[in-house]
């Protein structure tokens, strides 16, 4: 096996209700893989609702797949035992969306980065746990004596939304999935963000899955895209490729709706007929 | 076009333990009717709170310190408080941030609505119309953000969040206002819906023909949406020109690393961010703050001036700025 991450054919559907049970498919029969040899930033696209997250989930093994299996090098990360799925653990690190709802209020900075070193056992000496936080600090561009010994409230959005991405760094993982990292960011600082997030694949050949529905960003960072739409995979390719020549017409609108920042490329007008046939078509095996 | 807006140097500081917090440090603009203009910054650059002083809803320990409001010649800063609540939404109106959190959820749209129509204007006392004119004026409303009238009798958690931003839309040009401000009306939308909203709002806006106050940080949407672009940094205005000039030919070196940092389609694998961090609003150095942050030291606390480069477009900047 030479796949890290082997998605296959994972449908999740979720039910609601005891006697009237209604059932919703967030994710239907996908795949994907992730090469051990070959580091890459994939793109998983999609609008709020489009199962993108709950892929993310069960990739991270957070949630198990209604069918299908997920297996992380090789083994069915739904039944792992304790000790491979510490490493499991250990090597899919994620990094969510909200810089705002990830850290204890009560604790300091410290504790968000020293804790995975010590729960993993990494490692129970004092200077390296300290070396190791700053070469992590270092890299997502923020100076450790400015940062460590602070409380979450201290710090801004980009500054926290970084120290998560140094705490999914520390533990050295081999792949990390990042759900919008930086929707939540202000415009002027995602680009650095970003950039660190491209670091680790170009530098230590981390692979790297990017949940976003922000295309510009998307193409700026990875290298393909699957696009999601009401749980299905609608199109998926080069990066490059597609968001130039997209051929599925839930791509093209998303493409259309990319508010490009060039005063001279008008934003064709929305038109809500598009959205509806995408709908008609869809919305047939959604709710089973 | 007349100035249907203008705003003379406005100061707001908010006074803490530790001294003047200079959120808004004497900024000047004017809008036109039927002007789409776009305040950019970052985090703490003031351009929320310049928004809310325009609706004098600054709250304590926050003052407007200094400076003119004049909404079509009348000074909203001389008016008593009824006066004020009379001219919100009827002379000046707001389309506030997460419209997921700013309805009521245990009222029906419908009444909301009218709750509007009723608090700010002459619709009350003795000139109060009767149901059916009510229900006709509001089903105008819905129809005209693209909303099916029965959405009146709805409530917000069943609506998706682009319908509840088009209720806050129609909300805010319930009263034909003269001046919309509208505070990221779709930071937490994804693209597609984005793209709706802000026609809707295009759309309602040009029908009444107010001027438009578009805040946000995304250089992006301010290139498809307005027609100006004023920079703020550190709570100044640091530069304000039509949206092509400030694309084209920026000139203060923040709008010119704001641009560069955007994604093109043509940068993959290439970024660039701007470095340092947002300077400290407490104790704010009376110089040039921006040279300190990009630590070209050699010109910290240089005075900054406005420089006019063409008839519509003015920056603030020091002999520093002026030279990256």
């Amino acid at each position: 096996m030479n796949n890290i991450i082997d998605v296959k054919n994972v449908t999740k559907i979720f039910s609601k209700g005891i006697i009237n049970k209604s059932f919703t498919r967030a994710v239907n029969n996908i795949s994907l893989n992730i090469d051990s040899e070959k580091p890459m930033i994939r793109a998983i696209a999609g609008e709020s609702g489009s199962g993108k997250t709950t892929l993310a989930r069960m990739i991270l093994g957070l949630i198990s797949p209604t069918e299908g299996e997920l297996f992380f090098q090789g083994q069915n990360i739904n039944k792992l035992n304790n000790e491979d799925r510490l490493n499991f653990r250990k090597s899919v690190q994620p990094i969510f969306q909200d810089p705002f709802g990830v850290f204890n209020p009560f604790y300091k900075i410290d504790r968000v980065l020293n804790t995975p070193l010590i729960k993993f056992q990494v490692s129970n000496n004092k200077t390296e746990i300290k070396d190791r936080i700053e070469t992590a600090l270092n890299s997502v561009g923020l100076r450790p004596d400015e940062t460590l010994g602070r409380y979450p409230h201290e710090l801004s959005g980009g500054q926290r939304q970084r120290i998560m991405v140094a705490r999914a760094l520390i533990l050295e993982p081999k792949v990390i999935v990042a759900d919008e990292p930086v929707s939540m960011v202000d415009a002027s600082l995602r680009a650095t963000i970003l950039e660190s997030i491209y670091k680790f694949k170009e530098e230590q050949n981390i692979s790297v899955i990017y949940i976003t529905h922000d295309l510009t960003t998307a193409h700026q960072l990875c290298d393909d895209i699957m696009v999601l739409y009401a749980g299905n995979m609608v199109e998926a390719g080069p990066i490059d490729l597609i968001v130039r020549n997209p051929s599925h017409p839930y791509t093209k609108l998303l493409v259309n709706s990319i508010p490009f920042p060039d005063p001279d490329m008008n934003w064709k007008k929305y038109d809500p007929k598009d959205r509806l046939k995408l709908d008609v078509e869809s919305v047939g095996w959604r709710n089973k | 076009m007349s100035k249907i807006l203008e705003v003379n140097d406005l100061k707001v500081y908010f006074h803490t333990n530790l001294g003047p917090v200079k959120a808004v440090d004497g900024i000047s603009f004017s809008l036109e009717s039927g002007e789409r203009l776009g305040l950019v910054g970052e985090s703490g650059s003031g351009k929320t709170t310049t928004a809310l002083a325009l609706m004098r809803l600054i709250k304590k320990p926050g003052i407007i310190e200094n400076g003119k409001i004049l909404v079509d010649q009348k000074d909203l800063l001389a008016l008593n408080d009824t006066q004020m609540r009379e001219a919100r939404f009827s002379e000046i109106s707001m389309i506030p941030q997460g419209a997921m959190n700013s309805l009521n959820p245990v009222m029906k749209i419908g009444e909301q609505l009218k709750d509007t129509l009723v608090a700010h204007r002459k619709y009350s006392g003795d000139q109060s119309l009767s149901k059916q004119q009510y229900r006709s004026i509001i089903d105008n409303l819905l129809t005209s953000v693209g909303l099916e009238k029965n959405v009146a009798k709805m409530f917000p958690h069943e609506l998706s969040g682009g319908m509840k931003q088009r209720v806050t839309i129609a909300m805010g040009i319930s009263l034909e206002p003269k001046v919309i401000l509208a505070d990221e009306p779709t930071s937490a939308l994804d693209v597609v819906v984005q793209r709706h909203v802000m026609e809707t709002l295009q759309n309602a806006q040009e029908k009444i023909g107010a001027g438009l106050i578009l805040v946000g940080h995304d250089m992006g949407l301010m290139a498809q949406f307005v027609h100006r672009i004023g920079v703020m940094y550190a709570g100044k205005l640091v530069e304000i020109a039509p949206v092509k000039t400030i694309f084209k030919n920026p000139i203060h070196p923040y709008t010119k690393m704001l641009i560069r940092s955007l994604p093109k389609l043509d940068s993959h694998g290439r970024f660039f961010g701007i470095p340092g961090l947002p300077p400290a609003l407490l104790n704010l150095s009376p110089g040039c703050t921006f040279c300190e942050r990009v630590e070209d030291f050699s010109h910290v606390g240089e005075p900054v001036e406005w420089t006019m480069i063409s008839k519509d477009h003015e920056v603030l900047m020091c002999g520093g700025c002026e030279k990256r």
